[in-house]
Parts: C-alpha cells; sequence; structure tokens
C-alpha cells in the first residue's frame, strides 16, 4: 500500500542509519537479551503494589464494601472514577491503532502496537472495579444475558450499566484480536530467530503458524483494514455507553447531554497521555530512540492538546449551560462543584486538564521530552479528578439537603486503586520483555520512504 | 378397633384359589434371588479373595461414610406444640390490648403477636387517653428480648429461690416491725387503682412501712400546685384539638411534659380545613430556652432563659388579670408578650397557657391564668394521675437514707442511685440498711446496691390495671409468658401481706367490685380500655398569687442556665439498652446515640466552643466543661440554633451504668445535675480540650431556599390567594409553551392503566407532623431494619427506611430564605450567598419533612439496575427484590430522594454488630413477615407491602370490599397524629382519593417527573 516515496518535507519516521535488519536486531533485542536490574526492580515495585491491590480486594469481598468510605448519599466514588479512568486510558490504543490507520498516519507504526497493549492492560483494570464495587460480585454473572434456571428472569435492557458490560467486553475484544492480529509476523519474527526450543516453540504457538507467504500477508493486510474499520465506532461508542451512566440518571451534574463527544474527548486526552507516559520511558529503556522519536512526541502532545482544549470547552459549556438552564438545582450543582467543599478537586481538574496543555502551543516545550512527560502526569491525575469530580461532588449534594454529606477514601479504597497499577505495570513490564514492542513488519514497511537514510539518499540523487 | 378389610391387589385374585396367588403369597421376590447358592457354597466363598485394591476402597469408603456421619448438621432447636393452642396459628397474627406504664410512660396500647411472640407495639384507636403510643413505647418490645434482664432474683450478688427470698425478707420485715424501725417503699408512679390497694393492704399489716412516689423526672411542683388548688394529687388535663390560641412558657407540650400524649389533640388543631369560607387553625406561641419539638412546630417561637420564662409568665398574668406586675421585660419578649395577650384575648374560651417552669408558684399562676380564661382545652374535672412524686417526701427519704436513720428501703421499678446526684451516697446508705430489697429488671446501681434483688417481669410479661385519668381505666395483660423467673412485685406483695391471692385475682376482684359497674370483664380486657362517667369532686381555691408573682416577675438568672430535658427517643434513660432507641435520631438534632450540651451560637462563639465536619461530612463538636454546683462534667457541644441566649440544654438517660451493653454506655449521666429534682439548674460552662464524634443522620441543615421541597405558606395567603399563588405545579416548556409537568404532554413514559385493581398512596401532611419519630420506631420494628452502631452511623451509613428531615431557616423565616434565594444576582452574589444559606438562623423557623422511598410510578431507580432487582408493581408499588440485587448501588445515586439502603456489612449474626440480631433472645423481635437481608443488597420502604397483601388475603377469604381505612403501612398505623394517610386511591370514596384532589397537595420535586405514590400537604403556618 505504500508507495516508496515521501515528501522531502516530511520528517523521517526512522532515524538513524537503519535496515530491514537493524528493525530486526532493535525489535528483538529486548525479548531475547536479559533483564536488567533497573526492570527488575520496577517489576518488584509494581508486583507489590499488586498484590497489595488483590489484597485489599480479597478484604472487600470477604467482608463487605462497608470497608470503603461510601455512604448512603455517595454510593459510587474511588471503585467507578477508576473504573472510567481506566477506560479512558484505553482509548488511545485503538484509536491509534484502528482510525490513524484508515486515516493513513504512517508515524502510528512505532507506537501503536505498545498503545494497544496498553488498552488492553487498562481495559483489564478497567472491568475489575464494575465486578468488585458489587455488593455481591460472586453474582456478577447475572448481569450478562445467559439462559438461567432463575425462572423469568432476565436482565434490565433499561439500564447503562448492561450497555456497559457490553461496551467494555466488545471493546475488550475487538482490541485484543485486532492486537493479536498485528503481532502474528512479529512473533513469527522471534520465532524464527529463537534458538532456544521452549522458546521457538511458545513463538510458534503465538504466532499462529504464520509462514511469511504473499496470501499471508494479502491476509493480513484485509483483516488489519476490516478490525481497523470494526474498532473505529468502538472508540466513539465505549466512553459514549460509559457517559451513558451519567447522562441518563436524574442528579444534576450527572444529567447533562453533552457528555458523549465529552466523555470520549477526555478519553483520548488521557490515553495519549499515558501512552506517552510509557513510551517515553521504553523508548529510553528499550534503547528505542530511533523508532520512538521526538516527532512521535510531538504529535502527540499536538493531540493532547486539542483534546484538552476539547474538554477545556465543555467544562465551560458545562458552566453555560447550568446557568442558563434556569434550573436552581442545576446551577448549585455546579457552583458547589468550582465553590463547595471539593472546590480542590475541580480546580485540581481545571489546571491539569485544561491549562496545563496550553504550554503545548509553545514547540519548545513539546518537543522537550522532560516536559512532555510531566504533562502526560499531569493529564492522568486530572481526568482522575475530572471523574472523581462528576461522580462525587455531584453526588454527595444533590436535590434534597438533608441527605447531604462528603466522602472521603479508606485505605481499602487507595490499596485497590494502587493494586490496579501495579497490576497494570506488572502486564505491562512483562509485555516488553517478551512482545516485540514495536510492529516491526509495519515499520519496515516504511523504511524506504520514511527511513533517514533512505530519505537522505533520494534527496541527495535528486 | 380391628378392620378385617381386604384390599385388592389385582384381579387374580378375585379367583378363588388361584394358584399364583398362593404362589405369590408364598414368595417375598417375584423372582427367585440364588442367595442360598451363593452362601451355602462355602468352597466358592473360600476362594473368593478380596484384592489389596478392594480392601483399601472398603476401607477408604467406610472412613469417609464414618467421618459424614459424624459431621452435625446446624442444629436448630425448634419444639413444637404437645397441645396446639387454640389461638395460635402459625403464619397469623394475634393482638392483644394492654398498657404499658413504666413510670415514665403510660399508654394504651394493642400488642402484635406471632406464633406467641410479642413481635410489634401498635396504638390503641379505642383508647380515649394516651392510646397513641411513642416513640419509646413503639421500642418497648424490643426491650423485653433484653439480654441484660435479670434472670431471677438474686441476694447479696448470688442467686436465691423466691421461696428464700420471701422467707429471708418476710424475716426481716417482721424483725423490722417489731422494733418499729421505718422501712420506705419507694416506688415509680403507678397510676394503679388495684396496686394502691395491695400497697395499702401491705402497708397495714406492716404500719412500719411507709409508701413514697418517686418520679425519675418528675412534675412535683404542678402536682403540687393542682392539689393546692383542686385538693387532688393530679396533673391537669389539656385538650389541644379545642385550641385556638396555645401559649406555652416552657412547656414542651409535644415532648414529655406532664406525662406526654398530647400531640394527638395538638395536631388536630393545626391541620386548616377550608370548609365554607375561612380555614382555621390554632395559633402557637412558645416561649422557651431549648429547642424542643413544640418550639419546632409553633407557629412563633421565642427564645427565652428560664428566668426570663418566669418574668414573662409574671408580665403575662398581670395583662391577662390586670393587675400590674413589678419589673420589665426586654423588648422583643414584651412585644410578643403583648401579642400573645391579644391572641388570647381573641380567642377567648379556646385559649390557654401552659407552663414546664418547675415552680410551684408559676403552675399555680398557669392554674389561675386558665381558670380565668375559663379554658375549653383545660380538664381539670379528671386529672391525670400518671405523675405523684412529692418532691419534699422525697428529698427526705434521700437524706434519711444517707443520713443511716432509715430502717429499710424497697424500691419498685426505679433506680435512684443512678437517677439522682446523690448517687454513691445513696448506695454507701443503702448498703449500710437493714433491709434493702430492689424490684427491678436490671441489676443496675440500686439494685446492685440492694440485698435483694427482685426480678420483675417486662410490662408485656404481666398484669397490670390502671387509671392514668380520673374515670378513664386501662387494662394490661400477659402477651407471653415471662421469659425468665420473675414475679410482679404486686403478687410478691401480695404474698408478703399474707394473701394468697394473684395480682390477677387482686385486679378482678378490685374492679367487679369498684370499676366495672356491671361491664363485662373480658369485653374490657379485649378493649383494653375502659372509660365511666365521672363525676369531679374537684373545686378550683383561688388562692393569694401575688407573692407568686412577685417572686416570678424579680427572677434573675445567676450566670448561664442549664434546662435539662428528656430526649424524645431515650426519654428517662430506662431503656438505654435498647438499640433501637440509641439509634433513633433525635428530631431536633437529628444526632444518634449521644446526649450532649446545647448551646446558642452566640455563647459557643464567646466561648470558642465548635461544631466542624470532618473529611467524611461527620460532625465534630468541642467538649465544654460544665459545673453546677461542685459537679463537673466534660461534655460535648452541639450548637444549636434556636437556644436561647444564656442557656444550655443537656438531656438526660445517658451515661455509663450498669446493666447496660458497652455499646449502650455513652454520653453522660445528666442526674448528676439534677439538684432537688429542678430541671433549671444555674452553671458554669468552659471549653475543654478536644473533640468529640457525633453520629449525626443529617449534616446539612437549612434548606437553602428550595422552596419546592418543603411547600409552606402562610394561613392569611392560603384563606385569600388561589391554589396557583401558594401550591402551583411547575411548568416545562415544550415548543415554546409552558406546560405542567404533571400533563401527559410531557410525558416521554408509556402509562398502563391504573384505573384496575388496587393502587397505593400515601399522603404526609406537614401540618399535622409534629416530629416525634413514633413511625421511625415503628417502621424500624415492622421492617427488621437492622442497627449499625455509632460508628457507622458517623459514617452515614444509617439504615432507617423512612426518617424524618429537619431543616431550619437560614433567614429568620422559610419565606426569607426563598426571598434572599430569589434576589440573588451574579456569580460572587450567589457564593456569599449560598455560602451564608448552610448557616440556620439564630431563632430558625423550622419544619419537619418524613420522607420514605416515594415509590414513583417513573422511577429513576428501575431504569438503572441491570438486573432488574428493582421493580415496579402492579399496585404503585416499587419493589426490591434482594434475592436478586447484586449490589450496584447505581439505584441508591440515582435517587433523587436518597432513600435507599444498602448493606455495607452482614448486620445480622455478625459479632461486629453486636445488637438484637446477634443473639437468639433479640431476634424473637422480627417480624416473620419480612426477609432479614443479607449483605450486599439494597433495601428501603416496600410500603409495608407485607400488611397489605394480608388485607387483601383477608377480605378475600372473608369475601368481601376492603372498607377505607384498613388498608395501613407501619408508619401510618403508628401516626396517632393523622398526619400520615395510607389508602387505595381506586376506591374513589377513601380519604386518600380526598386527599389527593386537595389544594395543599404536592408532590416531592414534582419537577423531575418521577411521578411518586407519596404526596405532601403543604405546610400552612399561622404567623
Amino acid at each position: 500500500m505504500a508507495s516508496h516515496y515521501e515528501a522531502p518535507i516530511r520528517k523521517p519516521l526512522v532515524t538513524g542509519d537503519k535496515s530491514y535488519h537493524d528493525v530486526t536486531i532493535d525489535v528483538a533485542a529486548p525479548v531475547e537479551g536479559t533483564a536488567n536490574r533497573q526492570w527488575w526492580i520496577v517489576f518488584g515495585i509494581a508486583l507489590t503494589a499488586f498484590l497489595w491491590g488483590v489484597g485489599c480486594i480479597i478484604y472487600t469481598i470477604s467482608t463487605g464494601i462497608g470497608t470503603w468510605g461510601l455512604n448512603k448519599t455517595v454510593g459510587w466514588a474511588w471503585d467507578i472514577t477508576n473504573f472510567v479512568w481506566w477506560v479512558g486510558i484505553g482509548h488511545a490504543g485503538t484509536l491509534i491503532s484502528a482510525v490513524l490507520l484508515l486515516f493513513r498516519q504512517k508515524w502510528r507504526m512505532a507506537i501503536n502496537r505498545s498503545a494497544e497493549a496498553m488498552t488492553i492492560f487498562s481495559v483489564i483494570q478497567a472491568g475489575l472495579f464494575p465486578i468488585i464495587h458489587m455488593g455481591r460480585p460472586w453474582l456478577a454473572y447475572w448481569v450478562l444475558p445467559i439462559p438461567n434456571g432463575f425462572g423469568s428472569l432476565w436482565v434490565n435492557f433499561n439500564s447503562p450499566l448492561l450497555w456497559d458490560v457490553f461496551a467494555i467486553s466488545t471493546y475488550l475484544s475487538v482490541s485484543l484480536v485486532f492486537w493479536w492480529t498485528g503481532l502474528l509476523p512479529d512473533f513469527a519474527m522471534i520465532r524464527d530467530r529463537a534458538v532456544r526450543p521452549f522458546q521457538k516453540k511458545i513463538y510458534a504457538l503465538l504466532s499462529f503458524g504464520w509462514s511469511g507467504r504473499a496470501k499471508d500477508w494479502q491476509r493480513f493486510e484485509e483483516v488489519s483494514l476490516v478490525l481497523a474499520g470494526l474498532a473505529t465506532p468502538l472508540v466513539l461508542s465505549v466512553h459514549t455507553i460509559v457517559s451513558f451512566d451519567f447522562a441518563t440518571s436524574v442528579i444534576p451534574g450527572w444529567h447533562t447531554t453533552i457528555f458523549p463527544p465529552y466523555f470520549v474527548a477526555g478519553a483520548i486526552f488521557s490515553g495519549f497521555a499515558m501512552v506517552n507516559t510509557l513510551l517515553i520511558i521504553m523508548r529510553k529503556v528499550s534503547n528505542l530512540e530511533d523508532y520512538i522519536t521526538v516527532q512521535h512526541i510531538e504529535l502527540m502532545n499536538i493531540v493532547i492538546m486539542i483534546t484538552g482544549s476539547i474538554v477545556g470547552v465543555a467544562y465551560i459549556t458545562e458552566l453555560f449551560i447550568a446557568w442558563y438552564s434556569g434550573v436552581e438545582y442545576e446551577q448549585y450543582a455546579f457552583l458547589n462543584r468550582a465553590t463547595g467543599p471539593y472546590w480542590w478537586a475541580y480546580w485540581a481538574m481545571m489546571s491539569c486538564n485544561v491549562f496545563s496543555p496550553q504550554f503545548m502551543w509553545f514547540k519548545k516545550l513539546r518537543t522537550s521530552i522532560m516536559f512532555s512527560f510531566i504533562i502526560s502526569i499531569v493529564v492522568n491525575i486530572g481526568m482522575w479528578f475530572e471523574r472523581f469530580v462528576i461522580i462525587v461532588t455531584s453526588l454527595h449534594r444533590d436535590y434534597l439537603p438533608s441527605s447531604w454529606t462528603m466522602f472521603s477514601p479508606t485505605f481499602v479504597d487507595i490499596g485497590i486503586f494502587i493494586g490496579t497499577i501495579g497490576f497494570f505495570f506488572v502486564l505491562f513490564l512483562l509485555y516488553a520483555r517478551t512482545f516485540p514492542v514495536i510492529a516491526q513488519a509495519e515499520v519496515k514497511t516504511i523504511l524506504k520512504s520514511s527511513g533517514e537514510n533512505y530519505k537522505k539518499l533520494r534527496d541527495g540523487n535528486e | 378397633m380391628a378392620v378385617n378389610k381386604t384390599y385388592w391387589k389385582n384381579a387374580e385374585q378375585l379367583k378363588e384359589n388361584s394358584p399364583m396367588v398362593d404362589q405369590l403369597e408364598q414368595k417375598e421376590f417375584a423372582e427367585y434371588i440364588p442367595v442360598n447358592e451363593f452362601l451355602e457354597n462355602e468352597e466358592a466363598l473360600a476362594d473368593s479373595s478380596t484384592t489389596r485394591r478392594d480392601f483399601l476402597k472398603y476401607v477408604g469408603f467406610s472412613t469417609a461414610a464414618a467421618t459424614l456421619a459424624a459431621c452435625e448438621g446446624p442444629v436448630i432447636k425448634s419444639v413444637p406444640y404437645v397441645v396446639q393452642p387454640e389461638q395460635i396459628r402459625p403464619g397469623i397474627a394475634n393482638y392483644y390490648a394492654t398498657a404499658i406504664a413504666d413510670g415514665f410512660d403510660f399508654g394504651s396500647i394493642l400488642i402484635k403477636t406471632r406464633e406467641g411472640r410479642p413481635i410489634k407495639v401498635e396504638n390503641n384507636p379505642d383508647a380515649p387517653v394516651l392510646g397513641g403510643a411513642n416513640a419509646r413505647v413503639h421500642a418497648s418490645v424490643l426491650s423485653m428480648y433484653d439480654t441484660q434482664r435479670l434472670q431471677g432474683p438474686k441476694a447479696n450478688g448470688e442467686e436465691i429461690t423466691w421461696n428464700d427470698l420471701h422467707l429471708q425478707v418476710g424475716a426481716k420485715l417482721n424483725a423490722l416491725a417489731a422494733t418499729g424501725k421505718e422501712v420506705v417503699l419507694l416506688t415509680q408512679t403507678f397510676a394503679s387503682p388495684t396496686t394502691e390497694k395491695i400497697i395499702a393492704d401491705f402497708t397495714a399489716k406492716y404500719p412500719n412501712v411507709r409508701h413514697v412516689y418517686f418520679d425519675t423526672v418528675a412534675s412535683a411542683d404542678a402536682v403540687q400546685a393542682f392539689e393546692e388548688a383542686y385538693g387532688v394529687r393530679g396533673l391537669a388535663d389539656y385538650d389541644f384539638s379545642k385550641a385556638a390560641t396555645i401559649v406555652s412558657i416552657g412547656a414542651d407540650i409535644l415532648g414529655d411534659w406532664q406525662g406526654g400524649g398530647y400531640d394527638t389533640g395538638y395536631s388536630k388543631s393545626r391541620v386548616p380545613h377550608k370548609g365554607h369560607g375561612k380555614a382555621a387553625m390554632s395559633k402557637h406561641f412558645q416561649f422557651e430556652a431549648n429547642m424542643t419539638l413544640s418550639g419546632a412546630n409553633a407557629d412563633i417561637r421565642i427564645p427565652a432563659t428560664p428566668s426570663a420564662q418566669k418574668n414573662i409568665l409574671a408580665h403575662l398574668y398581670g395583662a391577662l388579670s390586670g393587675k400590674p406586675v413589678k419589673g420589665s421585660l426586654s423588648q422583643v419578649h414584651q412585644a410578643r408578650v403583648d401579642e400573645a395577650v391579644k391572641a388570647l384575648k381573641t380567642a377567648g374560651s379556646q385559649a390557654v397557657v401552659v407552663s414546664g417552669i418547675q415552680d410551684k408558684g408559676a403552675q399555680a399562676l398557669v392554674l389561675a391564668i386558665n381558670e380565668l380564661l375559663n379554658s375549653e382545652v383545660f380538664d381539670t374535672a379528671s386529672p391525670r394521675l400518671i405523675r405523684q412524686e412529692n418532691g419534699q417526701e422525697v428529698k427526705a427519704v434521700l437524706e434519711s437514707i444517707t443520713a443511716g436513720t432509715l430502717g429499710g428501703l424497697i424500691t419498685v421499678g426505679i433506680n435512684p442511685v443512678f437517677s439522682t446526684p446523690e448517687s454513691t451516697a445513696l448506695a454507701e446508705g443503702i448498703k449500710q440498711l437493714d433491709l434493702s430489697v430492689a424490684f427491678s429488671m436490671k441489676e443496675d446501681e440500686t439494685a446492685s446496691a440492694s440485698q435483694y434483688i427482685a426480678a420483675i417481669p417486662h410490662y408485656l410479661e404481666g398484669w397490670g390495671d390502671y387509671e392514668f385519668k380520673a374515670g378513664h381505666y386501662a387494662l394490661a395483660q400477659p402477651t407471653i409468658r415471662p421469659l425468665f423467673d420473675t414475679a410482679q412485685f404486686q403478687d410478691v406483695l401480695l404474698k408478703w401481706t399474707g394473701s394468697d391471692q394473684s395480682y390477677y385475682d387482686a385486679i378482678r376482684e378490685n374492679w367487679t367490685a369498684f370499676v366495672l359497674e356491671g361491664a363485662s370483664w373480658n369485653t374490657v380486657l379485649h378493649d383494653g380500655v375502659f372509660s365511666k362517667t365521672f363525676k369531679s369532686n374537684t373545686q378550683y381555691t383561688s388562692q393569694d398569687l401575688s407573692a407568686a408573682v412577685a417572686s416570678l416577675a424579680s427572677a434573675q438568672a445567676e450566670g448561664m442556665e442549664l434546662t435539662l430535658y428528656t430526649k424524645t427517643g431515650m426519654g428517662d434513660g430506662q431503656q438505654a439498652n435498647n438499640p433501637w432507641l440509641q439509634e433513633f435520631p433525635d428530631p431536633i438534632t437529628r444526632i444518634t446515640w449521644d446526649n450532649y450540651l446545647t448551646v446558642a451560637a452566640a455563647d459557643a462563639a464567646a466561648l470558642g466552643l465548635k461544631n466542624v465536619n470532618v473529611a467524611n461530612g461527620a460532625l465534630n463538636g468541642s467538649y465544654a466543661k460544665v459545673t453546677v454546683g461542685e459537679k463537673t462534667l466534660t461534655l460535648p457541644v452541639v450548637i444549636q440554633p434556636g437556644q436561647a441566649k444564656g442557656s444550655v440544654g443537656l438531656a438526660f438517660g445517658y451515661g455509663e451504668r450498669k446493666g447496660l451493653q458497652d455499646e449502650m454506655q455513652i454520653g453522660l449521666n445528666a442526674f448528676a445535675f439534677y439538684n432537688n429534682a429542678k430541671d433549671v439548674q444555674s452553671v458554669r460552662v468552659s471549653l475543654a480540650e478536644g473533640f468529640h464524634e457525633f453520629a449525626c443522620t443529617q449534616l446539612h441543615n437549612t434548606l437553602m431556599g428550595r422552596g419546592d421541597i418543603v411547600k409552606e405558606t402562610t394561613l392569611e395567603v392560603f384563606n385569600t390567594k388561589d391554589k396557583s399563588y401558594w401550591n402551583a405545579i411547575p411548568v416545562v416548556s415544550k415548543n415554546h409553551m409552558e406546560e405542567e409537568v404533571t400533563s401527559p404532554g410531557v410525558d416521554m413514559w408509556q402509562n398502563f392503566d391504573r384505573s384496575i385493581g388496587h393502587h397505593f398512596n400515601l399522603s404526609i401532611d406537614l401540618n399535622a407532623c409534629t416530629g416525634c419519630g413514633a413511625c421511625v420506631i415503628a417502621c424500624h420494628a415492622e421492617n427488621n431494619v437492622p442497627v449499625v452502631g455509632k460508628e457507622e452511623v458517623r459514617k452515614s451509613r444509617d439504615m432507617h427506611w423512612l426518617r424524618i428531615d429537619r431543616y431550619y431557616s437560614s433567614d429568620e423565616s422559610f419565606a426569607g430564605d426563598l426571598e434572599t434565594k430569589e434576589n440573588i444576582s451574579g456569580i460572587s452574589d450567589s457564593l456569599t450567598t449560598f455560602g451564608r444559606m448552610e448557616q440556620a438562623s439564630e431563632n430558625p423557623q423550622v419544619t419537619f419533612q418524613p420522607v420514605m422511598c416515594q415509590h414513583c410510578n417513573h422511577a429513576p431507580c428501575e431504569t438503572v439496575c441491570p438486573v432488574a432487582a428493582s421493580s415496579h408493581g402492579r399496585q404503585g408499588q416499587n419493589h426490591m427484590a434482594y434475592n436478586r440485587c447484586v449490589g450496584t448501588r447505581y439505584c441508591a445515586n440515582n435517587c433523587p430522594y436518597k432513600v435507599r439502603r444498602f448493606n455495607w456489612f452482614l448486620y445480622n449474626k455478625n459479632d461486629e454488630f453486636d445488637y438484637h440480631m446477634n443473639n437468639d433472645l433479640g431476634r424473637m423481635v422480627l417480624n416473620p413477615d419480612v426477609v432479614v437481608r443479607s449483605r450486599g443488597v439494597m433495601e428501603k420502604c416496600s410500603m409495608c407491602i407485607q400488611k397489605t397483601q394480608k388485607t387483601i388475603l383477608d377480605a378475600k377469604l372473608e369475601g368481601r370490599e376492603i372498607k377505607d381505612g384498613e388498608f395501613q403501612t407501619a408508619c401510618s398505623a403508628a401516626c396517632s397524629n393523622g398526619a400520615m394517610t395510607f389508602g387505595d386511591v381506586n376506591d374513589k370514596e377513601s380519604k386518600i382519593s380526598e386527599l389527593i384532589e386537595d389544594e395543599r397537595m404536592y408532590h416531592l420535586l414534582e419537577h423531575v417527573g418521577t411521578k411518586p405514590n407519596v404526596m405532601y400537604q403543604t405546610k400552612v403556618r399561622n404567623v
């Protein structure tokens, strides 16, 4: 599909004097090499956090949701905040691999593998919360429309929570298939290079018998395109449906028609920030600076800046509509958000999500790796606060002042959240050492058109 | 009886001598089984061998089988009746009429029993007096199943048999009689004619025994004043339903003032009915120091310290009698007194003045004023007999105990060691006596200081006869066999007197002779009450009151004044081990599990006392050192809007004591300050270190100008303006046309036909509701609502299905709040104004609003449940299928009324929640018709579907239509004030159908479009 010509004004996507073989070596290096001390340290921390979270989850399930800080007025807090946060983070992967594929954005090739891995791992974290936040999680399968022996009982298709179940599970399965499809030629590459029989066996299994024939490639391209077509609506639908949890309710601050686009923009925003966080570290640790270049980071920063601004407009629109509606409950809900007892959460959200991405207007800042890294963390903190603000500050003061109260988390709330971060990094670190973290087969397709040395060569000839 | 019938097994048998039949009869098995061939062939048996593997299999199986057989399944002991009692049918409730008279609460009630267990208290609607049970009486059924109760008599801490106790006490009594040393029989007020007779017989036999009444919380001055004015020991009774103007000076007429129970009549006068012409309702002035239920319900409430109250009473008397009074009132008070006097004069004989000032002169003055007004409300012909203490007499007895001059003491139903300030000195004194016997349900302070403890039964286990009000009698009957080895005081006394009668026999004899006048005993026992025409012998003797007036007019405060009061939930504290009552939110402060010092905001600021909300919203209060005379207590502080400046308040009934589970050892004992049994004491208050953690169920006190939550108007507006002015239905814009939110045009739901079958609605009249909380406890009892304890309530996890929201105005009135909110302009103004509106006014208007599940026809909770555990019923109820609930809590989040309650933990059979649901005794109170919820499920008001279904089934069995009023919920049945009406709106003749059309009717948060089946009636204030 790719022609071998690219305009000289476009910056090279692969820097350094790379041949096809160099790409193979670079991508296979982390898989074939052994882990260093730093990896083990980070992995150890992540594993500890994960196990701590597991402990907290076991405590919750064995004792009751009362171990959390929730109360009669605030029925959801960190649980659903974390759920929406992780789902949101999961958005970048599909956007990068599917939407950018359809738009033929070749710069995605260096980052789509890890972005999708991140998607899958974060959707796994997200999926945990709807289950463990239930009072009786051992009955979680009741939310599935499966034939049962309970008589005529069936799920309630009116409930946005049920739509969530479908949206998240569809998203997870499509993303997984898409990711794995892309992985097939790369697994085959590692299989072919493997010297130890066990390793060869494992990668042979993982690569589903990829043979590299032209027919394989043709089918690969077709499946990728079809899956990209399927996944693209999901980018919009998943967070739209998550936003329905709130938008279809009657609670001031939740009952807002702007939520679907606002949530999608926010999700992409936080997802790209998380991709930035991960890749800035990974390119350094795994020596992939030639593939994940400053240009990649700059492009990501631009997306962050745009989606951040969309989110900012959405925040302001909400305030405007609350005032314009003339409904006193709406007006108070938003006044309370900004100036009530949780004002600090609101302004944390505002400064992290709306103000901080505005620095990306400056080329110097958006091409600074350190600055990008800091902003990517700040954005994710902000996006966590956004969900907290929506959920907790709307609930804690709704209609009847007699029920107004506050929420404060317990160590279990915090432990489970940290546990999911640990779990996420455990998965990601294992992935970084066992999976080809760059879609090398795809990168090779653009090496001759967008590789630095080839570009120079061509420019010299002209 | 032998039966020689032959049963046919098959057609072959019809033939005679059929060989087949013979053959079959000979053989057990139809086919030959070669058992003998196998067993007799010894060779084959010897040859057969068991392999090692088979052997192991047999060993394995038999070990496993033996292990399994040894496992013991849970054994639930349920002993069936040997002889089925005639009246107890499983699944069918029996009701008995009985009466409570615990020395503090008196009343006629009905008891619901299931399978022989009393499980619920209901009002006795046939009772002409005191037929409406308050929160404590509703909860009293649980006090019977109290694990801390005495299980039998004791002597010097050791268990003893009743016979030995009778012998030993009898011997001591005789010895004391021989020496002539005085023995005091110190008892609660019984208001029981037969008990008085039994005591009289006892004192006749032992002339050295003197009977003295002791009321834990006394009205001695009022009794004394009444006796002096009318010649009878008792209390004037009041029928507030006849009142047009009520002026109360420090009398909590909706609380426990003079025995309580006045709210039923009061509420009747408070509901404005537009018959023809103008609606009328009573006008209520309340001068008081603490914020009480009466003050909260009053039209005009004027904060006044106890000494100011005395001045006010004197001046009121002066203005009414035309006699000049020395001294002057503050400007505010003078203006209000003038206003009250004017209203009293306008009301003529429908006016009444009441006072709670504990001063004989003041009480005499009140009697004189009401005589002067010729008040119809005022009833002296038939006085109340439920408070009898003579302050001087009791004081003398207590002094003689501490001085060691008394020979013996028998206490009945009281705990003076706990409930008097003499406390330890008294206990020491009792220990020195020759004889001390305590008739008590608990091993309390007095009982443990006494030599003998005679364990008495709970009132539901014994007989009783009462005359609460002259001419009005009540009977109490046992509703269950005594759970423990207890004996009623009256039975014991009869024995000691030498009579072989039982209390029951004595009652029957006494009643047949003196009370019944030919009426049937069985009918009276069935009804529980009996009234007879009563010839009054009371005659007002006018007195010289000038000294009293002068003393009242010159009353002055020394420092701060403390008013001791009884809480709606705790009363005198004898039911402190009752978890329902501990968790009952105080109607005013909405604090559970505590007592505290109530302080005015201005005083708190001056003393540096603070109330703060911590991160999870919970309330904390500063500690204050409070000193009365020599005694100092460190008490937590609640800043109470409406508290008169210069006064503080503190509730009785709390504090560490014996016979109380650890969890209930809460608060501090206010009786330490109850010097001379006067409820007003002069105190010094200063700031102390640290903060106290409260468990408060309502953390936000003001209405924030949200006038559509509690709609209210004034009587004038109500009488002159159209409904659309004061109770407009909210509108919504549709195609630029304003349409009412209730119209079908703006409804996006498909409606089903609700006109078929029953459709239940509940109406709550905000004018009639006094906030007394009887419904809260009734709901708790009916629906097996769990008690979660102080820590959980503090985390805003109270489980009450029915709560009574209490709002303070942040302006002087709610109308003012509304105006303030309307006048907000601009963002900065709204910031500051809403901030200010979070604070209650110094003397706010108060409003109560009972809120339970609103059973919305368009319920937001139903659409969001992923498993359809919350679904709508055909009869209007919003159902909750506990078994289906997976606990996502989405429904609770989406409930605009926040009435859904989640089981955060397992609240039954869990040692972490060691309340009645964690022991076999306490679980006996559970209603078998309502499931006990497990952890992780949502629960909420069911509109008592178990009760409505029962009514429907009963009518069906009897083949009749259901009469209006038959349908009841626990709350509507408990409401003796007529604030709650429940019924079927498809019955066009019903009261509820009338109420749904009432001008005052509105739905809570109508604009949300939830179409609730609970409605409210707009509050009308007579200001």
